[in-house]
């Protein structure tokens, strides 16, 4: 006689999504972390390799990086220029009618390359969630509500001393299906280009102190606890403004350049 | 004073598309124009599907072999050759991109200059499209490194389509891409 036998329920998931929970994800979190520890490394980027993240389980390559000179074309960047943009494009709450909801703020800070210098006239792009922390897209179906006066775009060019600013909302954290309950801590998107296309770089800028840090398996793909800090935007009450806004500061550090800087490259800057 | 060290990367996410993208952004000469090319290809995952959020991007020389220096990569003016280009991938995993043979720059070995991003790639991937070599050619430094894989740098003539490469991206896998470390990336 068949014994029936009552499915267990799987401690790992949750019983309504099936999802695995944020204890599964926590554990593996801390266990690569204190691997690293152990390890005395000194990690600088993020892991390609980082199964808690569990969208990159198949989009990582397995095989190392191979190492290679640049040449000819990778030693340039793709040039930028005033008409490229609209200097409108930098403020994040004037490009609708009305005023977005949120906490208006400040975002600025300087872009520089791996020897120090000031990245000059190159592109800048941002994109971020609302401050309800839904973005306007149409894989984002979380309900929050979606702000009709806020894109969550941005875009500018540095300036010669390499600076850029944008004005916008603070975005809010979103949940997502990583894993049960998981949620992204706040974050703005950052696209930049250097003055060779090897810097080329996509990262994301976070607010100090926030509590959903040591739970995002994106964020800890960077394992090195200082290198995870360096996008860690600065409250800076001077950027902050009266009665308006309030200022957060986040420097960029691309990859050095290597071809030698030429005077041209600085007449074409201005 | 020390070196500075490079802020890390990060995934480009899942909702890149309504701030990346822009008109004209694959189209780096106007479709039409004498002598226009499709450089196309599917980014697969170790699963042998398609990518849907993936975006590539090329930069490369014009078919003189000169770095573009012209601005207007986001402003397409239908003159101006900028050499930079960005396609993100459709639900297929394929991207397009409407341009030229780039020539060599200095007399090496011409190819796109190629990045890769995705929702799921914590960092972004470098790689190269070389154009199809000539019989007599001699593989350069990197591809001679790349030895038996140095195929999947290689875009390849598409029989069906007059003037088309394709360039498969493999994220994982059979085929895998080869990716690349330039002096100063480290730890990716």
């Amino acid at each position: 006689m068949e014994e029936t036998v009552a499915p267990q329920p799987d401690p790992d998931r949750h019983p309504v999504t099936g999802l695995e929970t944020q204890a599964v994800i926590d554990a593996e979190i801390t266990r690569i972390a204190h691997d690293y520890e152990q390890s005395g490394g000194s990690e600088t980027q993020p892991r390609l390799d980082y199964p808690p993240y569990r969208s990159s389980l198949l989009r990582h390559p397995t095989k190392d990086l191979q190492h290679a000179d640049p040449e000819g074309i990778e030693l340039w960047a793709p040039c930028f220029g005033e008409r490229d943009i609209d200097p409108l494009e930098a403020d994040l709450t004037i490009q609708r009618d009305g005023e977005p909801i949120g906490e208006r703020m400040v975002v600025a800070g300087r872009v520089l390359d791996g020897d120090g210098r000031p990245v000059r006239r190159q592109l800048v792009e941002i994109w971020q969630a609302n401050a309800g922390g839904r973005y306007v897209h149409k894989r984002d179906q979380h309900p929050a509500p979606l702000d009709p006066n806020f894109t969550g775009v941005g875009r500018c060019l540095t300036d010669d001393e390499g600076n850029y600013r944008f004005t916008t909302i603070k975005p809010g954290p979103y949940p997502w299906r990583n894993h049960h309950n998981a949620w992204r801590p706040a974050h703005i998107h950052f696209s930049l280009f250097g003055t060779e296309f090897t810097q080329r770089l996509v990262t994301q800028m976070y607010f100090p102190g926030d509590p959903l840090f040591a739970l995002d398996p994106i964020y800890q793909t960077i394992v090195d606890p200082s290198a995870r800090a360096r996008l860690l935007a600065t409250y800076d009450h001077d950027l902050t403004q009266h009665e308006w806004a309030t200022g957060y500061r986040w420097d960029i550090v691309l990859t050095g350049s290597h071809r030698t800087p030429l005077e041209s490259d600085v007449e074409e800057g201005l | 004073m020390s070196t500075p060290i490079p802020t890390p990367g990060q995934t480009v996410g899942p909702f890149f598309h309504y701030a990346l993208p822009y008109p004209g952004d694959r189209d780096l000469v106007a479709p039409g124009t004498p002598g226009a090319i499709l450089l196309y290809g599917v980014v697969r995952d170790g699963a042998g599907n398609g990518v849907p959020d993936a975006m590539i991007e090329i930069w490369q020389a014009d078919p003189s072999g000169r770095v573009p220096r012209a601005t207007g990569s986001l402003r397409r003016d239908g003159f101006a050759f900028t050499g930079f280009g960005r396609s993100s991938t459709d639900r297929t995993g394929r991207y397009t991109f409407t341009t030229q043979r780039p020539g060599a720059v200095g007399g090496a070995l011409p190819f796109f200059a190629v990045t890769v991003f995705a929702r799921g790639l914590p960092n972004r991937l470098f790689t190269r499209a070389y154009l199809p070599l000539a019989d007599d050619a001699t593989p350069d430094a990197l591809l001679a490194a790349a030895g038996d894989r140095s195929e999947v740098l290689l875009a390849r003539e598409d029989p069906e389509i007059p003037g088309a490469l394709r360039f498969d991206i493999t994220l994982q896998g059979e085929g895998e891409s080869i990716f690349l470390a330039f002096p100063g990336h480290s730890g990716a």
